[in-house]
């Protein structure tokens, strides 16, 4: 487990996804499973973009921590997080979570369980800047984020089983 | 000197996005010092109004509001995360 490669980024230029994937992909040594997450900017009536605000020092002591917890619960080989910050217009990435395992189950729920606790632990907030022009209003966390956590309360014991 | 640090609607309403305060003795939980300083002016008190909606980190450590404030050097406030 000693060669597990974790990857955090908190950066304002957009990425290059595949190529982010395959670079974890060659440095997890002896995968057979990725599994990989993107969350884009969403287009709606009104918005234009998203602007991305953290916690410097912070935002990345989280990821990590949620990174290092997933690491414990699934025998994970890699995992990389890649968050945007700044202004994002819509159809552009704003978070990567991709990880790296030997058989499928660790990938995913690895993926799954860092970007549910990226939601509600790492401190991002997101605003909207208007087509018409202007800002708009901070967007509110959604309490369906929070009560997401509860589901990986048994979560690890079960999936070592299968 | 404690370092005080707003994100989001918080550092907006405040105004500014840090600063540097001497936090009284008499203050040692985080209730009491979101007490202390929604009384320092009109912009505080707005901003820090709603206490439900308010998170704090310690030292850059997430805490509930009745936790001690045991000498931290930094204390963020701001609104619940919504990344990703």
């Amino acid at each position: 487990m000693s060669d597990r490669t974790i990857k955090i980024a908190i950066q304002q230029e957009p990425f290059d996804t595949q190529a982010e994937t395959d670079l974890l992909t060659r440095q997890s040594g002896n995968v057979g499973a990725l599994v990989s997450f993107s969350g884009i900017c969403r287009a709606d009536d009104t918005l234009s973009a998203l602007e991305l605000e953290h916690y410097p020092g912070m935002a990345e002591a989280q990821i990590r921590k949620i990174a290092d917890d997933a690491c414990a619960k699934w025998p994970i080989l890699g995992a990389l997080v890649i968050h945007r910050v700044g202004k994002i217009p819509v159809g552009e990435t704003i978070v990567l979570v991709a990880v790296t395992s030997a058989h499928r189950h660790a990938a995913f729920d690895g993926a799954s369980f860092i970007m549910d606790f990226l939601k509600s632990r790492a401190p991002f907030w997101k605003k909207e800047h208007l087509a018409e022009g202007g800002r708009g209003d901070w967007i509110d966390a959604k309490e369906s984020d929070e009560a997401a956590l509860s589901r990986w309360d048994q979560a690890a014991h079960s999936s070592h089983r299968s | 000197m404690t370092k005080l640090l707003y994100f989001s609607w918080v550092r907006e309403r405040i105004g500014v996005a840090g600063e540097e305060r001497d936090i009284p003795s008499t203050v040692s939980t985080v209730e009491q010092f979101l007490n202390w300083l929604s009384q320092q002016g009109e912009q505080y008190e707005n901003a820090l109004a709603d206490a439900a909606s308010l998170r704090v980190a310690l030292d850059q450590t997430h805490v509930t509001a009745d936790a001690p404030l045991n000498g931290a050097r930094e204390i963020a406030i701001f609104p619940p995360m919504s990344g990703g």
